[in-house]
């Protein structure tokens, strides 16, 4: 029942299964629940403290902890990659309080914990995606007041953030948010899809897998059943577009995929490869080049 | 000296894995929310005391708890072990007002209260309206056509015994979105979950 946590120079301590006690874990799943019915809708729920800082995806960390079971494999991703500081920590976080398996391949994960990017493989039915955000509320920097957002969101009165857009245009010529673009939900909810690059918007809609926010700060969790409509707002004669890069990975030659700048030199040189470690790396192996590939690959030892 | 045996029967068990039996029916549940009229498995070893299903009981004991005022249908609320089982293993004050349930146990499905009688939310806060849990003996496809999130294209089901104004009763309170509550069928072996968003496709 529970996972022992032992380190050969301290009292060994246990945890409940997923850290989280289970009254925390009920309380959170009666939140996720009407998350699922309400899509879109910002749920709020007592979020704990965690033993992590708040900014590093305590939100994320407890819808997980609350889902996850013991036949789950998890995936977790911090930017599109499996193996910067928040990824490892939490998968190392959940690997030794719930004894879970964990993968880095995408096909492979139940569930899959991201900041702030969606991978590029297609995600199955079956397949649950955890987002950590940070401010849940897509008003907040145009109204401050979260009664008054409530009140906006209970009308259903999106009116500031198309002035927003607009003001976008007005200065910049086209729509200039590039993350955290708002979406609506069903027709329904305006909602921050977590501040991912647009470039991910399309693939919420109509996903086979559902999705489910959570704000550990803010105290917010909000969900996307699969199969359900999510429109990025956009203006008619300004229709939304999602980033487009001149050339291809420089690792695995993909299109089509959000690429990261990689700075080589103080003189310029750079760049642009997979923010998908493992799209990239899975590439590689099935043999894809790109320009700065590896002239020969060694042989694994296994 | 004799201790005189005790009048009230023993109370049933409740999970043998207090914690991944909890996990295993939430999951169920949530796959069941997730994908509105789809059945979905739910394993439960519970026996607890009539007319309590062991699915329905599974559902109690992996969400109910000293936060949530529960309410219990005439033919649960006939049968005090009912109300005690729930009282022992969950903490959940079980209430006479179907408005301040958060949860709604109905065993006898056929006379389901009308939903009005329950929390439907507030324009501010959606969420805080009635789940209802109510038992059924048979899931099939066919009878109730739906639309709406969670469902690719269309999705049918059906579920006996049900009363027959069920499909209008859906539609009226799917027109009260964002408001409106939420239902969770539970039959012998699996669970089906009809939230607020779901559309029934009126025929002809």
């Amino acid at each position: 029942m529970n996972a022992p946590v032992t380190a050969s120079s301290m009292p060994a301590i246990t945890y409940n299964f997923a850290y989280l006690d289970e009254q925390t874990k009920r309380m959170i799943r009666r939140a996720i629940l009407k998350a699922i019915a309400i899509p879109g809708y910002q749920v709020p729920f007592a979020s704990r403290e965690m033993p992590m800082p708040y900014g590093w995806g305590t939100g994320g960390v407890q819808v997980t902890a609350a889902i996850l079971g013991a036949d789950d494999v998890l995936k977790v991703i911090d930017q599109g990659s499996d193996d910067t500081t928040n990824a490892v920590a939490i998968r190392t976080f959940f690997e030794t309080t719930a004894g879970v398996a964990t993968t880095t391949r995408t096909q492979d994960a139940t569930i899959i914990q991201t900041r702030h990017r969606i991978p590029e493989a297609e995600l199955k039915a079956g397949q649950t995606i955890v987002f950590q955000v940070p401010i849940p509320e897509p008003l907040r920097y145009l109204e401050p007041r979260e009664t008054e957002t409530r009140r906006l969101h209970a009308l259903a009165d999106y009116g500031l953030m198309q002035v927003k857009l607009y003001e976008d245009i007005a200065r910049h010529g086209h729509i200039a948010t590039t993350y955290a673009y708002p979406v609506k939900v069903e027709g329904r909810y305006v909602m921050d899809p977590s501040p991912i690059p647009k470039f991910d918007n399309p693939k919420m809609n109509d996903s086979p897998a559902l999705q489910l926010f959570g704000a550990g700060r803010e105290k917010r969790i909000y969900a996307i059943p699969p199969h359900t409509q999510v429109v990025s707002l956009d203006f008619e004669d300004h229709p939304f577009k999602v980033q487009a890069f001149k050339e291809p990975c420089a690792l695995c030659g993909a299109t089509g995929v959000y690429l990261d700048e990689v700075i080589l030199d103080d003189k310029g040189g750079r760049m642009f490869v997979c923010s998908d470690t493992d799209h990239c790396s899975t590439r590689q192996a099935e043999g894809h080049t790109g320009t700065m590939s590896a002239p020969y690959q060694e042989a694994a030892h296994d | 000296m004799a201790i005189p045996a005790l009048a009230v029967p023993a109370l049933a068990a409740g999970f043998a894995d207090p914690v991944h039996d909890a996990q295993r029916s939430f999951a169920a549940v949530m796959r069941a929310m997730s994908e509105p009229g789809l059945p979905v498995p739910l394993a439960s070893d519970l026996d607890p005391p009539a007319p309590l299903s062991r699915e329905a009981a599974a559902c109690a004991l992996a969400l109910l708890d000293y936060e949530t005022p529960v309410f219990l249908d005439a033919a649960l609320s006939a049968a005090p072990a009912v109300a005690a089982f729930l009282r022992f293993h969950t903490g959940a004050p079980v209430v006479d007002d179907p408005a301040a349930a958060r949860f709604a146990f109905i065993a006898d499905a056929a006379a389901l209260p009308d939903f009005g009688a329950f929390a439907q939310g507030e324009p501010d806060y959606p969420d805080r309206s009635a789940t209802l849990i109510v038992q059924v003996s048979d899931f099939g496809t066919g009878a109730i056509v739906l639309e709406g999130p969670g469902i690719k294209g269309r999705r049918s089901f059906s579920a006996a015994p049900l009363p027959s104004d069920l499909p209008a009763r859906l539609a009226a309170n799917r027109a009260l979105y964002p408001l409106g509550i939420d239902l969770i069928l539970t039959a012998p072996g699996g669970v089906l979950g009809l939230p607020r968003t779901v559309k029934p496709v009126m025929e002809d």
